[in-house]
């Protein structure tokens, strides 16, 4: 079968639905948003038509810049995090038989399907003090007593790699499971341990990729809403929080707004940068 | 040898550290009395038991799934046309749409659904039921849209052509050749938009999230005021569902080609 | 006429010919071959015949009826593509049944007709087995069968053997010929492999760069090879350079060669002769001298390659025709009139 181009209205038939559902539903919300960003908060209702910049002004506080410093320095660290278990752990899964990898999978995309609610639940029941895992710490008796583990940066770290690392994972996954097996027996043949050869051949060679699942993983994290909430203080609130914070708790959606189309730029910012580099890496 | 027993011993840390909260969730969910303590003291079920008979537990529940179907669907119902028109045809700039359509799901979350609070908020439907089941579909659009190019890609073209030789036209090849071969794939798209539709939060909660309870929004609600053991349960059901469907896609499928995995055909 | 006619077929791609201006008329019940090496536009040509590609300008003439816009679907005719393209997701009943089913013929019609189909191709009780069950010479005949359960008036065929190993390869194709020769249907084959043609064909379309280079029975495009690629992609053959000399002899190598003329007005041109038809004899005598320069011993035939005049002559003999010549031994080499073919320049 040949592909042909459309030749008559009729043949962009299929496309209308598609095209008119996302644009309808997509485009025009995330235009609406950027507009709210430009007005008024109106204490009575959602907010009023106006065109100011007040609400971006707004960032120009050293709390939002500590707020924005501590969001990006979280998501960082949870990217990199992520990236330093999955990577070998990916690697060894793909080498793995068939029906290992599969259960495997099943699992990963059944905790990547949870919810932040689910995870947030399950993280603050697992640091409790009367649930959690110092209870067994206490029954081995290496404390005397059981504590709670939160709020803390800790507990929110830990749940943020939770829910990032089978995404993680997940992403990795296509790139690893096509490497070449070539590539890693001709460095066997040439005497790198299994070791070695991961970190001199397989790395090196998934480097972009690398670099890609960061910046991804990162996006990932920067959108938690939820975790920081409910495992930390408010000091570690990350701007996604604030974001819903302001747009149902506060009411003021323009702030909201304004917030959200700086998180988006500060996002596609990443991922342009990740293709740069990709892409200068590649030529050279 | 050692070399064995690390690899063993890794895959173990990964698989304690995903299941721990888990473990210890499935461990309160069957506490007898309504504390949270672990390991649990004495066994019940009763705490599953409450997520139907519950009046409230139950309405979150048909509520979420009511969500779950429905905006699975209509992914598919926009993924499929979409998803087929190109493959079909060769019309470049109509790949925007298909941008337009993972772009709702690698953005942040939060800036998504507060897209749909502006605009629901904006035209007057704010709150209504069928914003979040739309909401729903476009968030999770990217699913189907995956899967069904996948299956699309994986259809050789001469089985096409075959077809149109032995006298079908477009029609007749669409119902008898090309679906049969998409179906798989239609499905697991459907699936995956279902399980995380389910367990969605934020742009529940911001489309309904003030008239009406799914079970994500009806557990965080539950949260803010303290503990229910119901939440476990609730969790633990949560986790047995998305189980038990990645696990039929992965009995009747190619879990792995689905997720990127090429070449899985010959075995 | 009744037949398949193909008036002018020119196809283009951007600026690219790869169908230049074919006409070809092909009898009701004949066997053709399209050959040529990849490029050369036969698939291209196969794809037009079928509907599945439109000739940028031309005429398809089926039984004196323009089928040109005719869509694929309503031209009536069975097709082997090169992948098979059987049906994954249909037994193998079904799969040769589709053209019935989706037309609604009646299952005891679809049983009747399968059955039949079955033991045309050998296959009798294949009917519920899954495709993907098969072998590979199953699979082709699989698809045979499905192409022809409609009696179409037209059997195409692309490369229909290529996933075969060479044995089987040559099995097949002398049961596609019989399947042929019993059904009378007119065929076109697209093949690289000139003895797939030969074997085959009743009329061989050698083609190259878009156009048809010789369209012939296969001897006589093995005999009589129009021009320096037919004969050089059908079988082996010296490629040699022959010129008049002052008494207007044809000369070769610097010898004459009595009997063979020139085509009138050119005094350059160059000749085709099969390995085969070499001989070696003694030096002098007017033959062409050479040296042997390596000799090739295959068990049923000998080659040996000679230098002559800055020329390779490769000569092809049995072991009983051939005295044993040496590496570095002098040689006469004798082109038999007959079997020289003046090339078109």
């Amino acid at each position: 079968m040949r592909r042909e181009a459309p030749r008559s209205i009729g043949d962009y038939t299929p496309l209308f639905f598609p095209a008119l559902m996302l644009i309808v539903f997509f485009v025009v919300p995330f235009s609406t948003m950027i507009a709210v960003s430009f007005f008024k908060r109106d204490p009575a209702g959602f907010y009023k038509t106006d065109f100011v910049f007040d609400n971006y002004a707004r960032f120009l506080s050293t709390f939002f810049g500590s707020v924005l410093g501590f969001s990006l320095m979280l998501a960082v660290l949870v990217a990199i995090c992520c990236i330093a278990i999955a990577f070998p752990f990916t690697y060894l899964l793909t080498k793995q038989s068939r029906k290992v990898q599969t259960v495997w999978l099943v699992c990963l995309l059944s905790v990547l399907s949870l919810s932040e609610v689910i995870i947030g639940f399950a993280w603050s029941t697992l640091f409790s003090r009367t649930a959690g895992i110092t209870n067994l710490l206490v029954a081995v008796g290496l404390m005397s007593q059981p504590q709670a583990l939160l709020p803390g940066f800790g507990a929110v770290l830990t749940g943020m790699v939770y829910q990032a690392l089978p995404y993680t994972i997940l992403v990795l996954y296509p790139a690893l499971v096509r490497l070449d097996p070539t590539l890693l027996e001709a460095a066997r043949t040439l005497g790198a341990s299994p070791v070695r050869a991961f970190f001199n051949v397989v790395t090196p060679a998934l480097r972009n990729t690398l670099v890609a699942t960061l910046i991804m993983v990162f996006v990932f994290a920067l959108g938690c809403y939820l975790l920081p909430q409910i495992l930390g203080r408010p000091s570690q609130w990350t701007l996604s929080v604030l974001i819903t914070d302001q747009a149902i708790y506060q009411s003021n959606m323009p702030f909201a707004a304004a917030m959200a189309v700086f998180l988006v730029l500060m996002s596609l910012a990443l991922v342009g940068l990740t293709l740069l580099v990709g892409r200068r890496e590649n030529a050279g | 040898m050692t070399d064995r027993l690390l690899r063993r011993l890794y895959f173990a840390l990964v698989a304690l550290f995903l299941a721990a909260p888990l473990i210890v969730v499935l461990g309160v969910s069957v506490n007898e009395k309504q504390d949270l303590s672990f390991p649990p003291k004495g066994f019940s079920l009763a705490w599953y038991a409450q997520i139907f008979t519950d009046p409230e537990w139950r309405s979150a529940l048909i509520a979420s799934l009511l969500l779950a179907v429905s905006a699975a669907a209509l992914a598919v119902a926009i993924a499929l046309p979409l998803a087929w028109f190109l493959w079909r045809r060769h019309a470049p700039w109509a790949h925007i749409f298909q941008l337009l359509g993972v772009a709702p799901f690698i953005l942040p979350p939060v800036i998504t659904a507060l897209g749909f609070l502006t605009f629901w908020a904006t035209t007057g439907f704010y709150g209504q039921p069928w914003t979040a089941a739309i909401s729903h579909a476009i968030f999770f659009v990217t699913l189907p849209l995956v899967t069904l190019s996948l299956g699309f890609a994986s259809i050789d073209r001469s089985l096409v052509e075959a077809a149109a030789t032995m006298g079908a036209d477009d029609r007749t090849i669409a119902k008898t050749v090309v679906l049969p071969l998409i179906l798989p794939y239609l499905v697991s798209g459907y699936a995956f938009a279902f399980v995380l539709s389910l367990n969605e939060y934020i742009v529940a909660y911001m489309t309904i999230g003030f008239t009406m309870e799914t079970l994500p929004i009806k557990i965080f609600n539950a949260l803010r005021y303290g503990y229910t053991p119901t939440m476990a349960s609730v969790t633990v059901f949560f986790v047995a569902i998305a189980a038990l469907v990645f696990g039929l896609i992965a009995r009747f499928g190619d879990i792995r080609r689905l997720l990127g995995a090429m070449g899985s055909e010959g075995k | 006429m009744s037949g398949l006619s193909l008036n002018d077929i020119t196809k283009e791609f951007g600026d690219f010919k790869a169908v230049d201006n074919v006409a070809l008329n092909v009898p009701h019940g004949t066997f053709v071959c399209l050959l040529g090496p990849s490029g050369c536009g036969k698939t291209t040509l196969l794809r037009m015949i079928a509907g599945l590609e439109e000739p940028t300008s031309g005429r398809i003439v089926i039984d004196d009826e323009d089928i040109t816009a005719v869509p694929t679907h309503k031209r009536n005719l069975g097709m082997v593509f090169q992948s098979l393209a059987l049906f994954p997701h249909l037994s193998v009943g079904d799969n040769i049944a589709y053209s019935l089913r989706i037309r609604g013929a009646s299952k005891q019609d679809q049983q009747k007709r399968v059955d039949e189909l079955l033991k045309l191709i050998h296959l009798p009780g294949f009917a519920d087995r899954p495709v993907a069950k098969l072998s590979g010479g199953q699979r082709q005949r699989v698809a045979i069968a499905r192409a022809l359960a409609l009696s179409p008036r037209l059997f195409l065929l692309d490369e229909p053997m290529s996933a075969l190993d060479a044995k089987l390869r040559e099995s097949m194709q002398v049961e596609l010929r019989q399947l042929q020769q019993k059904l009378g249907i007119t065929t076109i084959v697209v093949t690289h492999d000139q003895r797939e043609a030969m074997t085959m064909a009743d009329l061989v379309v050698v083609m190259g760069e878009g156009r048809i280079r010789q369209a012939a029975a296969p001897v006589e495009i093995y005999r009589k090879p129009a021009d320096a690629f037919v004969a050089d992609f059908i079988g082996s053959t010296n490629l040699l350079p022959v010129s008049a000399d002052s008494a207007g002899r044809a000369t070769v190598l610097g010898s004459a060669i009595s009997g063979l003329t020139l085509p009138s007005g050119g005094s350059k041109a160059s000749i085709s002769v099969r390995p085969e038809d070499v001989h070696l004899t003694a030096p002098g005598n007017g033959a062409i001298d050479g040296t042997v320069t390596f000799v090739r011993d295959l068990g049923g035939t000998i080659e040996t390659f000679v230098e002559a005049g800055g020329k390779t002559i490769i000569a092809v003999a049995t072991p009983r025709e051939r005295p044993e010549v040496k590496v570095g031994q002098s040689v006469g080499i004798v082109l038999p009139p007959e079997s020289c073919v003046v090339l078109k320049s």
